[in-house]
């Protein structure tokens, strides 16, 4: 073929070579950089969707008495938000992210394998379409919690069919977009860029890559035993036939708990390219970062039990599942002190994406301390199903991941769009999320330690108030992604000035060496790497 | 050693006297409840410690590292001027930073472990009662009091008011129901689990159809019920009243409609409580055999 030739390649390389069809620009493309922006389009979209189940939510729980709905739809939102958020806001997000800047900041010409990489994001759209469908079946959608606790989940009716094999293909699609980022990093890296000098980004994902491989499978698993449960007479989770109920739950945290951390190693990566680039300082010890980041992936395979500490477990179980989770805390513990010693010292601006990194640490950590709290098992014992743990991992994945991802958008929005987005309204979309988001998210410890459950659609009158309060704060937090919304468009479709190559001034690494925007094709010949280019030159640190 | 135990004695007793003094009123919710209540055992008041030292190690690391953050945002700022630092890391400060919280955690899983292998303890408890979750209740079978099996045994569930109230578009109001001063909406049954104050009891926890969770904060603990499994803990409860909770395990539509009310009342009270329960059941099992015992008769 002539575009094999690769002396007439490169010398078109600044003419985009976009496919002009719509279906082909889109629905065929091969390109990192246009399926990277297909998973973020996805992304948001779930986002409304799921953000809009987490209204009804709130609306039904802003004062006692059942105002808007059946208890049953209740329980299908209540299930429905976290597959959504879950499944189809967070990880496409990063799975976007990552198809967008591995290549880019590794000096890569595209994904390893670009035709697995259409598929893995075209099977994402049906698996919802099977997902969400099931909410206009009869019977409704997926009333038993996204993890789908036998008997409970098997009580429903077509549903449990629909939203399983949903669950086959996006686990199928996370695999083939992890082997695809595992084979990017490991082969396509450009001359001298070695392990220890990529972004810190990249080595967040190649981790999460292999937990997404180890653990995908299992959910599989287990969601085809209840499959076979449900419609083929088995008894794995039946305790009549002989089955046992909790083994589910030890298997699908033996999933959940690295799925977990597949929601936040990313965001850990995106905050620490975005401190190090506004403090315009290197980052503050760069190994200790990435052995932190494998150390929280290596122990989130010993501490799934936490998830069911009162499941009724020996006292030797509880003890060791307790200890392993406290660890926890330490390489934790590492990745905030060296973004705080990446500040101390620098030159700081905040621009909206160093706004959403600070918030991004001081409240993800605080989703790390109720969660080192949780982790004692006899105050969990009261902790556990309650309002508490609704709040702590909202504070982790709210502020943590969905914020990570929020300041990621706006740090690579003027590379991938080549306008700068309106940092006036980037700063109103942030004020208005994080003092919302509070608003919404910490009045929940307050109901959770005095005894409310979770997932009830109704409740005694002394949680009444701060329900209310926490639900204003829904609609607040709801209303301000709009501003996301508008910001991204009029960034995209209208902003008038034009972003340079560089975008920001302590920016560095192989993503700031191309042009805003990005062209269609980059490093189709590997960038040769000079001092000062990278942001983590020196291996030694 | 002995200075903290007795500062931790003495805590324990202004605690109980708090309880006591303020009668059970803050045992259960209310509103704008910030903190976990001490609750109505010598466990709960022990979870709650817990509690309470895990959260106050996590304000005080919190203030050191926030306040870290604040001073390098305030002062390390480009509008200022200044010139960024290069120093890219510090092997002593990062050892420190990694040993620190290894002693702050083995510190706080100390009373933990203690407090658990406590509340693992089972053995010698003075009576049995056998709790079933169902969809969407909870039998209370009285197994044995004081090694003397006993026929006591009865379904709990949401009480009549409540149940009114929380139809979808019912238009009542949440707030107009009372048990005693309790504005009781959603935490109030028709019979309550009646236990004596100052007796070990023992739990054994299952379910018939689906997994169900026990949870009365005021006892400090809650214990999933599940099908085919039988789970157990135990209480001993040391200040008469009424403690409410909840199902804290999501068992389908009506998960939000099945409390808990457990009901402490002195020894003597609870046991003649007990033997009218026993002579009201055995004189509806005879009406049930009185009845079912003539049809032979008539056939023959």
């Amino acid at each position: 073929m002539a575009a094999a030739n690769p002396a007439i390649h490169d010398v078109h390389d600044d003419h985009d070579h976009k496919p002009q069809g719509f279906l082909d620009r889109w629905l065929f493309t091969t390109n990192h950089k246009d399926i990277g922006t297909l998973y973020l389009v996805f992304s948001l979209t779930m986002f409304f969707i799921g953000g809009t189940m987490a209204m009804l939510i709130r609306a039904e729980l802003f004062k006692p008495g059942m105002q808007l709905m059946q208890p049953e739809f209740f329980n299908e939102m209540t299930s429905m938000h976290a597959l959504v958020m879950i499944f189809g806001a967070v990880m496409p997000a990063f799975v976007g992210l990552g198809n967008w800047m591995i290549p880019l900041q590794i000096g890569a010409p595209d994904m390893a394998l670009p035709r697995m990489n259409n598929w893995s994001f075209w099977i994402l759209p049906f698996a919802f379409l099977l997902l969400l469908s099931t909410i206009f079946m009869p019977g409704g959608g997926p009333q038993g919690g996204w993890t789908m606790y036998p008997p409970l989940a098997l009580q429903g009716g077509v549903n449990v069919a629909f939203s399983i094999f949903a669950i086959h293909l996006m686990g199928i699609s996370s695999i083939m977009g992890a082997i695809n980022i595992i084979a990017t990093i490991l082969n396509m890296r450009a001359p001298g860029m070695d392990l220890l000098k990529m972004p810190v980004f990249v080595w967040s994902w190649l981790i999460t890559a292999f937990l997404l491989i180890a653990v995908m499978p299992v959910l599989a698993g287990a969601v085809t035993m209840l499959l076979t449960d449900k419609f083929f007479g088995t008894s794995f989770f039946h305790a009549a036939g002989g089955g046992d109920p909790v083994m589910y739950q030890h298997i699908f945290w033996f999933f959940g708990h690295p799925e977990v951390y597949i929601m936040i190693l990313p965001a850990f990566g995106i905050i620490s390219e975005i401190i190090p680039t506004f403090s315009r300082k290197p980052i503050f010890g760069y190994q200790a970062m990435v052995y932190a980041i494998a150390s929280i992936a290596f122990l989130s395979f010993i501490v799934w039990a936490h998830h069911m500490f009162s499941v009724g477990m020996p006292l030797g179980g509880e003890l060791f599942f307790m200890y392993a989770t406290m660890l926890i805390a330490i390489p934790t513990g590492v990745k905030v002190f060296n973004w705080i010693s990446t500040m101390w010292g620098g030159a700081m601006t905040f621009e909206t994406p160093m706004l959403f990194a600070i918030a991004f640490v001081v409240l993800f950590t605080i989703g790390g301390f109720s969660g080192v709290m949780c982790a004692i098992v006899p105050a969990d014992f009261q902790y556990q199903d309650s309002y508490f743990v609704v709040a702590h991992f909202h504070y982790v994945l709210v502020t943590g991941a969905v914020f990570a991802i929020m300041a990621s958008a706006y740090y690579w929005l003027p590379k991938w769009s080549g306008h700068m987005y309106s940092e006036t309204w980037g700063k109103i979309h942030f004020w208005s999320s994080v003092i919302s988001v509070n608003v919404l998210f910490f009045p929940q410890h307050f109901l959770g330690l005095a005894g409310m459950p979770r997932r009830i659609p109704d409740y005694n009158v002394a949680f009444a108030d701060f329900n209310m309060i926490s639900s204003i704060g829904g609609f607040w937090f709801g209303a301000s992604q709009l501003i996301f919304v508008g910001v991204i468009i009029h960034c995209v479709y209208f902003s008038k000035q034009k972003a340079t190559t560089q975008v920001w001034e302590g920016a560095r690494g192989l993503e700031w060496t191309v042009p805003s925007p990005a062209p269609h094709h980059t490093f189709s010949t590997p960038p040769v790497l000079k001092p000062g280019m990278l942001a983590h030159d020196d291996v030694s640190h | 050693m002995a200075m903290i135990s007795s500062v931790r004695r003495a805590r324990r007793a202004f605690a109980a006297f708090a309880l006591l003094a303020g009668g059970t009123a803050f045992a259960n919710p209310q509103p704008w409840q910030l903190n976990m209540a001490p609750g109505a055992t010598s466990i709960s008041q022990r979870v709650h410690e817990v509690h309470m030292i895990a959260l106050w190690v996590c304000v005080g690391i919190g203030i050191i590292v926030f306040g870290a953050m604040i001073y390098a945002m305030v002062k390390f700022r480009k509008s200022k001027g200044v010139v960024p630092a290069k120093f890219t890391h510090n092997s002593t400060l990062e050892a420190v930073w990694t040993v620190i919280p290894i002693i702050v955690l083995i510190a706080m899983a100390w009373p933990a472990t203690k407090l658990l292998v406590d509340m693992a303890d089972v053995d010698n408890s003075d009576m049995t009662i056998k709790i079933t979750g169902y969809q969407w209740k909870w039998r209370y079978e009285y197994v044995d009091y004081y090694k003397k099996p006993t026929a006591v045994n009865f379904i709990s569930t949401l009480d009549a008011d409540s149940n009114r109230i929380r139809q979808p578009g019912s238009g009542l109001d949440p707030k107009s129901i009372k048990d005693g001063d309790y504005a009781s909406y959603l935490l109030n049954v028709d019979k309550p689990l009646v236990v004596p104050v100052g007796v070990k009891v023992r739990f054994v926890i299952t379910a018939d159809d689906v997994i169900h969770s026990w949870w009365v904060p005021a006892l400090g603990w809650k214990q999933d019920a599940i099908p085919g499994i039988i789970n157990d803990q135990w209480t001993r409860v040391d200040v008469p009243g009424i403690y409410r909770g909840q199902c804290a395990e999501l068992c389908g539509k009506d998960h939000g409609f099945m409390p808990i009310v457990v009901k402490a009342v002195p020894k003597a009270e609870f046991e003649q409580w007990l033997a009218t329960q026993e002579s009201e059941t055995a004189a509806a099992k005879a009406a049930a055999t009185a009845q079912v015992a003539p049809q032979p008769a008539t056939q023959g």
